[in-house]
C-alpha cells in the first residue's frame, strides 16, 4: 500500500462522514464547522492529485474566506434556533434520500462504465507539472484561458457591487438621524 | 501514485449526492446554501481528478474558475438571504412563500 492510498483511505471516510454529519446537524453553526472539515479533506485530495496550488486556494478561499462569510451571516441572523420538522410536502424527506442514493448509484455505474475502476493516473509530475504546479498552471491560465480570466475579474467586481446594493439598508423617513450619525 | 482515478470520481459522486439530499431535505436557507457549496466542491474534486487522468491542466484551471465563481455566488446569495431575513424575520425557506398562490 503506497502513501497516497493510505491518505485516500484515511481521508475519504472523514470526508463522507463530515458531509453526512453536516446533513444531520440541526444547528447551523455546527453544520458550518463540519463543512469546514470537509473542505480541508478535499484540499488534501487536491494535494494527492498533484494540484498543490488548488490545495492552497481551497484552504484560503473556501475554508478561510467563504466559510467565515457563512459563519458571519449565521451570527448576524442569529439562527441558533433549531429548524422545524414540519413537512410542507408529504414524504419529501424519504423521497429525497432515495433519490440521492439513486443519484450516487447512477454516477457510480457511469464512472465504472467510462473509466474502469482500476485505471491508474498518468505520471503527472514529470510531464505536466514541470517547474512546479503553480508555474505550469499560470502558463495555461495566462495563455490559453486569458480572456476567461479577465471576464472573471469583471464578475468579481459585479458581485461586490451587487452585495453592497443588496445588503444596504433602505433609508426611510422613519430614521432621519442616520446620515447625521454617519458623518 | 497508485490510487485509481475512479476512486476520486466515485467519492465526488457520493459527496454530490449528499449535497443534493441536503438541498432537498433541509429547511434553513443557510444550510441549503452550504449544501450547494458541497456540491460545487464535489464537482471540483471530479475536475481535478479528470485533470490528473488526462495528463493536462485544463481541469485544474476549470476548478480554479469554479472556485472564483463560487466566491462571487456566495457573496450575492448571502446578501439575498440577509435581505430576506430583514423583510420576513425568518431563514426558513417554507415561510418565504409570498409568490405562492
Amino acid at each position: 500500500m503506497t502513501a497516497d492510498q493510505i491518505v485516500f483511505w484515511v481521508f475519504a471516510p472523514i470526508s463522507v462522514g463530515s458531509a453526512v454529519a453536516m446533513l444531520f446537524q440541526r444547528n447551523a453553526i455546527h453544520a458550518a464547522l463540519f463543512l469546514i472539515v470537509n473542505f480541508f479533506t478535499l484540499a488534501v485530495f487536491y494535494l494527492v492529485l498533484g494540484a498543490p496550488f488548488l490545495f492552497a486556494v481551497q484552504i484560503i478561499v473556501y475554508a478561510g474566506a467563504i466559510m467565515v462569510l457563512f459563519l458571519f451571516v449565521i451570527m448576524l441572523l442569529g439562527v441558533d434556533r433549531e429548524e422545524s420538522l414540519v413537512e410542507r410536502l408529504r414524504g419529501q424527506r424519504p423521497l429525497a434520500i432515495v433519490l440521492g442514493l439513486g443519484l450516487a448509484a447512477e454516477i457510480f455505474v457511469a464512472a465504472r462504465a467510462s473509466l474502469g475502476l482500476a485505471r491508474g493516473p498518468v505520471n503527472f509530475d514529470r510531464t505536466v507539472n514541470v517547474g512546479g504546479n503553480a508555474q505550469a498552471l499560470s502558463h495555461v491560465l495566462f495563455r490559453d484561458y486569458f480572456l476567461p480570466f479577465e471576464v472573471t475579474s469583471i464578475l468579481l467586481i459585479v458581485a461586490a457591487i451587487a452585495a453592497m446594493v443588496l445588503a444596504q439598508r433602505e433609508r426611510t423617513a422613519a430614521e432621519p438621524g442616520r446620515e447625521v450619525e454617519a458623518t | 501514485m497508485k490510487t485509481p482515478i475512479s476512486y476520486f470520481v466515485v467519492l465526488s459522486a457520493v459527496l454530490f449526492a449528499i449535497g443534493t439530499v441536503g438541498v432537498l431535505v433541509r429547511k434553513n436557507a443557510l444550510v441549503i446554501f452550504m449544501s450547494v457549496e458541497l456540491q460545487l466542491n464535489a464537482v471540483n474534486l471530479a475536475l481535478v481528478a479528470f485533470s490528473r487522468l488526462h495528463g493536462n491542466l485544463n481541469g485544474q484551471v476549470l476548478a480554479f474558475f469554479s472556485m472564483v465563481v463560487a466566491a462571487a455566488e456566495v457573496v450575492v446569495g448571502l446578501a439575498i438571504i440577509v435581505n430576506v431575513y430583514r423583510r420576513m424575520h425568518t431563514a426558513n425557506v417554507d415561510d418565504a412563500s409570498l409568490l405562492r398562490w
